[in-house]
């Protein structure tokens, strides 16, 4: 080994020299007691066929590489949303820890979220006194208007009532009788980080409006309600202001927390930065209607939006791809009375332009995908839609209606007539199905790596590579300020998945004397 | 900026102060102190490892995150299975940069995330039978795995389980080491109980197994390397040393750590240190069953690397001291090279520092090697010995903040204004929004080692990188500088 002052190497390439590679060699000879080599292959040969997959597809208690997160995750994305909103988690701090950096590492920004810091005296006598100087101190030292309040998995199992206590904090004075505190119990034993976002939302929402429903009236403000849901692309925010601009429609966006997760380095920390105002939460009962991006993960908002603020919200699908972005725009122009511009529709244009050039990349190509309930619907629905083949949709927190709404999607397009739809399972099975079915790609978040690798390490020729859509996406730098909604997500996402299929063409006839013909400089 | 006098740094701490309601005042005041290095003992002026104020933003974890994430999930070649919720296993998956090599999925798990997914009905009937069938399938589906840990996350303790009894019948069906390990999250007051509850499992499930069995050849030169968690390699750049200067490293806790060299530490002649916070309770142990002595040792930065390997080769004979005096020697004019270059770049840089239970004292010496004062430091998670090792590495009138809150850290940084910071990722964007150059010091910001002579070379690149990369200059539009950013511009310049 030994430094060069002028070529100082970090671990890759350093530990590729030779007294490296032979000290690590000595180890696992000497010391580590490690199966035969050949009794690796064999066992790794074995976890890639179909008898394999069978057992693996029999577990019934084992989680292996799940692909879903816990509520208080989802609570606390929403909470950022709203203006000078502090996410606060009542339970265990380890978990704020988690919530906080597993943010940090996708949107590479703070994250702004305390914890009250039960311990086991608290386990023991519930929470409320740690409810008490938490609310307290949060407020001396951060400043926020608004507290939103969930809950870890230690503080529901004790049974820790978030109402009560938060009322026993005002009336004995550790902050003000009116100082707003919405809440949500977020148990990570039920759903996962959407069913967390959602929990939070309406907790949001009824907390500012349930009381205040005598003067509203449905339309009275000629606006149309947007609710993102757990979203984590800030472009997808921007791009429903965007077209909501350009359709002149009057809208709000309830939970925007693009300012926040988006500040500029100019030398001063914001905290808090734009997000949804109060006004117009309060506001929100006296929309035209209240439109879910997300509707899968949206069941409580919509029970709520239904029953209280009594609007009829609209079937919609998650406005991926071309026709479920026509879909929207055409429900907002017949809710609003406002024409689709031209504007809009040169952009759909666009993107079929789009599509027409690279339909023959796309046609027939094979991609597996997993991620959330409504991304990996409006993916599926996008990758029809270009002609491309779908081997596998893997959702790990959907249920059987969803299963049923995605399998009639891909029954109603040629294209999807080979696909399988997988709920409740994880990636150790999408790993799997990524070694028997032979998709030309797999998409979804960043853990997908590792199946990358491991199709690599069995050949070349069975190395499926990953296209990184979904979160998180920790390997990859500001791929979370794209845009996949609408049509301009539709652009980005085609962009990406032309170029895919190019560069993995390019990657396998690069080889000179022997595959030079396809190696081509026009495409 | 000029160093502050301790009038002025005692001001600092009382007007940070300020902003708390009286019952945290208090109790806030107790973790911020300018350092004397006159005292003794650091409880004179500094309380530590004491429970983290309900609402304040503190920067630590929990003993899940101690246990799972530091002390066992890097031992590659077991599955370590996070017993409870989906969460916490998600979290924790991969982030830490605890380097193996190995065959993953199949004789290696590192990067894994094996969890029981607790839903409702485990929490209202109890998770048990879950836990003893989900380890009958790992052995079906990874059969080449040597043992299976169970961390325990926050509802295994308050819904009464009984991991253990688990462990017990499974480890007698499969002939396998089970440890069941509690570790709920709500146990203790950061990660530091979560380092010991695992060291005691290690202690009770592990470490006697081959008591009486002389199978493996020792040699004088055995020595085991404690509490290294290879962050970017840094057990194999420190291992290499150790072995030129003759010695044999027989295990590495835990970092690229297998059961097997867990089970033959007992048999060393000697434990060394690294992370004395994490694991000295397990070099404890061992000294009084064992009778293995431990030493702490440092290798961060030349200066403390040469005192630790003749610490080290003081308890050897002559070769190895004569071996300890080759390797310094022959790493010389390395590291002298790597001082020349980066110490003119880097000299009178003043760095801020909060990590976790080690690196806020033993990355100090390092950065004076290139020239750079330590102005500011404190523990997510120290107890008092950590304190009271820290006293002499700072200078006098420097900060300490035990458990600092997000709002003292802004603060202090505010009225401070280091050249650099060096801490987590929940502090580093927060900082470089400031404009401050920042790296993160847990991971190493995703480079690494920094352990051992190769990796002080990489330090050394690293700050002298972070430091004057250009972009800290267009922290201010040009449009907006005023002739005071424009002084501040160039002293980062």
């Amino acid at each position: 080994m030994s430094q060069k002052v002028d070529n100082i190497q970090p671990s890759y390439p350093l530990f590729r020299t030779d007294e490296y590679k032979d000290n690590l060699a000595n180890k696992r000879a000497e010391y580590e007691e490690r199966h035969p080599q050949e009794q690796i292959d064999e066992v790794f040969q074995w976890t890639t066929t179909k008898e394999y997959q069978e057992i693996n597809f029999n577990r019934e208690a084992l989680t292996v590489n799940p692909a879903k997160a816990c509520q208080p995750l989802g609570a606390v994305l929403c909470a950022l949303g709203f203006e000078k909103t502090l996410p606060y988690v009542h339970g265990s701090q380890g978990c704020v820890a988690y919530f906080r950096t597993y943010f940090n590492r996708h949107f590479k920004e703070p994250i702004a979220c305390v914890s009250d810091s039960m311990t086991e005296d608290a386990a023991v006598f519930g929470g409320q006194k740690n409810m008490f100087a938490g609310l307290e101190n949060a407020k001396a030292l951060y400043k926020p208007d608004v507290i939103a309040v969930s809950t870890t998995c230690m503080a529901e199992v004790i049974g820790d009532d978030l109402n009560a206590f938060i009322n026993n904090a005002k009336n004995e004075g550790h902050i003000e009788q009116d100082f707003p505190t919405p809440f949500a119990h977020t148990p990570s034993f039920v759903g996962s980080h959407t069913t967390g976002w959602d929990n939070m939302f309406e907790g949001i929402m009824r907390y500012n409006t349930l009381n205040f429903m005598a003067d509203k009236e449905v339309g009275s403000n000629g606006k149309i309600n947007f609710v993102p849901g757990f979203e984590t692309y800030l472009g997808n925010f921007r791009v429903i202001n965007r077209m909501m601009k350009e359709m002149g429609v009057d809208y709000t966006l309830l939970s925007d927390p693009t300012e926040v997760l988006d500040t500029p380095a100019d030398g001063t920390f914001r905290m808090y930065a734009g997000g949804t105002s109060y006004a117009d939460v309060k506001d929100a009962p006296n929309a035209i209607t209240t439109i879910l991006l997300q509707p899968w993960q949206l069941e409580k908002t919509k029970k709520f939006v239904d029953a209280t603020w009594k609007q009829e919200v609209p079937k919609l699908n998650i406005p991926m791809g071309l026709e479920w972005t026509d879909a929207l725009l055409m429900k907002v122009s017949e809710l609003s009375g406002k024409p689709i511009p031209e504007s809009l529709e040169k952009e759909r244009g666009r993107l079929v332009d789009m599509m027409t050039d690279s339909h023959a990349w796309m046609h027939g190509k094979k991609f597996a995908l997993y991620g959330d309930a409504d991304f990996a619907l409006g993916m599926t629905k996008f990758l029809l839609e270009l002609g491309a083949e779908v081997t596998d949709v893997l959702v790990n927190h959907a249920n059987k209606r969803w299963k049923k709404a995605c399998e009639e999607v891909l029954a109603a397009s040629p294209y999807g007539q080979n696909a399988t739809v997988h709920i409740g399972k994880d990636l150790w099975h999408f790993r799997s199905l990524v070694f028997t079915n032979k998709p030309d790609f797999m998409m979804g978040n960043s853990y997908g790596k590792f199946i990358q690798r491991d199709t690599f390490y069995k050949g070349e020729e069975f190395e499926v590579p990953l296209i990184r859509v979904g979160f998180p996406i920790f390997d990859r730098h500001h791929l979370h300020r794209m845009t996949t909604l609408g049509y301009e997500g539709a652009i980005y996402l085609l962009t990406t998945l032309v170029n895919a299929v190019l560069e993995q063409l390019d990657k396998e006839t690069k080889g000179m004397g022997t595959t030079d013909y396809n190696y081509y400089l026009i495409r | 900026m000029a160093a502050m006098t301790k009038e002025e740094t005692e001001a600092l701490i009382q007007e940070v102060l300020e902003v708390y309601p009286e019952n945290a005042k208090k109790d806030r005041a107790k973790h911020l102190a300018v350092n004397d290095q006159s005292l003794e003992k650091a409880n004179k002026c500094i309380t530590s490892n004491r429970k983290s104020l309900p609402g304040v933003m503190t920067i630590r974890g929990c003993a899940y995150a101690g246990s799972k994430g530091v002390v066992w999930g890097p031992i590659k070649d077991m599955i370590h299975i996070s017993h409870g919720p989906v969460g916490c296993g998600q979290y924790s998956r991969a982030g830490r940069r605890n380097y193996y090599v190995g065959t993953t999925g199949v004789n290696t798990f590192g990067t894994m995330n094996f969890t029981s997914d607790f839903q409702e009905k485990d929490i209202v009937f109890g998770g048990d039978k879950k836990l003893a069938k989900l380890i009958d399938e790992i052995e079906v589906l990874f059969p080449l795995n040597k043992g299976i840990s169970i961390q325990s996350e926050c509802p295994i303790g308050l819904i009464g389980d009984d991991i253990e009894a688990v462990a017990k019948v499974k480890n007698k069906e499969h002939g396998k080491t089970i440890v069941p390990v509690r570790c709920e999250g709500f146990r203790g007051v950061s990660q530091s109980l979560g380092h010991h509850i695992a060291n005691d499992a290690i202690r009770d499930w592990v470490l006697e197994k081959r008591d009486g069995d002389d199978s493996f050849p020792t040699t004088p030169y055995d020595v085991a390397v404690i509490g290294d968690y290879n962050i970017g390699g840094d057990a194999w750049a420190s291992r290499t040393l150790l072995e030129e200067m003759g010695l044999r490293v027989v295990a590495q806790w835990s970092g690229d750590g297998t059961i097997a060299e867990i089970e033959k530490t007992p048999k060393v002649k000697l434990n060394l240190i690294h992370c004395y916070r994490s694991m000295n309770y397990i070099a404890r142990h061992m000294e009084e069953k064992y009778s293995i002595p431990w030493i702490e040792y440092n290798f961060f930065g030349p200066t403390k690397i040469a005192e630790s390997l003749r610490r080290i080769a003081a308890h050897f004979d002559e070769t190895i001291i004569e071996g300890a005096e080759r390797v310094i020697k022959k790493y010389e004019a390395e590291y002298d090279a790597v001082i020349a270059k980066y110490k003119p770049r880097l000299q009178g840089k003043r760095v801020m520092l909060y990590v976790g239970g080690l690196r806020p004292r033993h990355v100090i010496g390092a950065y004076e090697d290139l020239g750079m004062e330590v102005v500011g430091t404190g523990y997510e998670f120290g107890h008092n010995d950590d304190y009271d090792r820290t006293i002499k590495e700072m200078g006098n009138a420097t900060l300490l903040y035990d458990d600092v809150t997000g709002y003292e850290f802004e603060e202090f940084v505010k009225k401070v204004q280091p050249d650099l910071i060096g801490s987590g990722i929940k502090e580093k964007y927060i900082f470089q929004k400031m404009g401050i150059p920042f790296r993160q010091m847990h991971s190493w910001d995703y480079s690494g080692p920094y352990h051992g002579y190769d990796g002080f070379a990489i330090f050394a690149r690293d700050m002298d990188m972070t430091l004057n990369n250009p972009c800290w200059k267009q922290i201010k539009a040009p449009w907006k500088k005023d002739a005071a950013s424009n002084e501040a511009v160039k002293a980062v310049a």
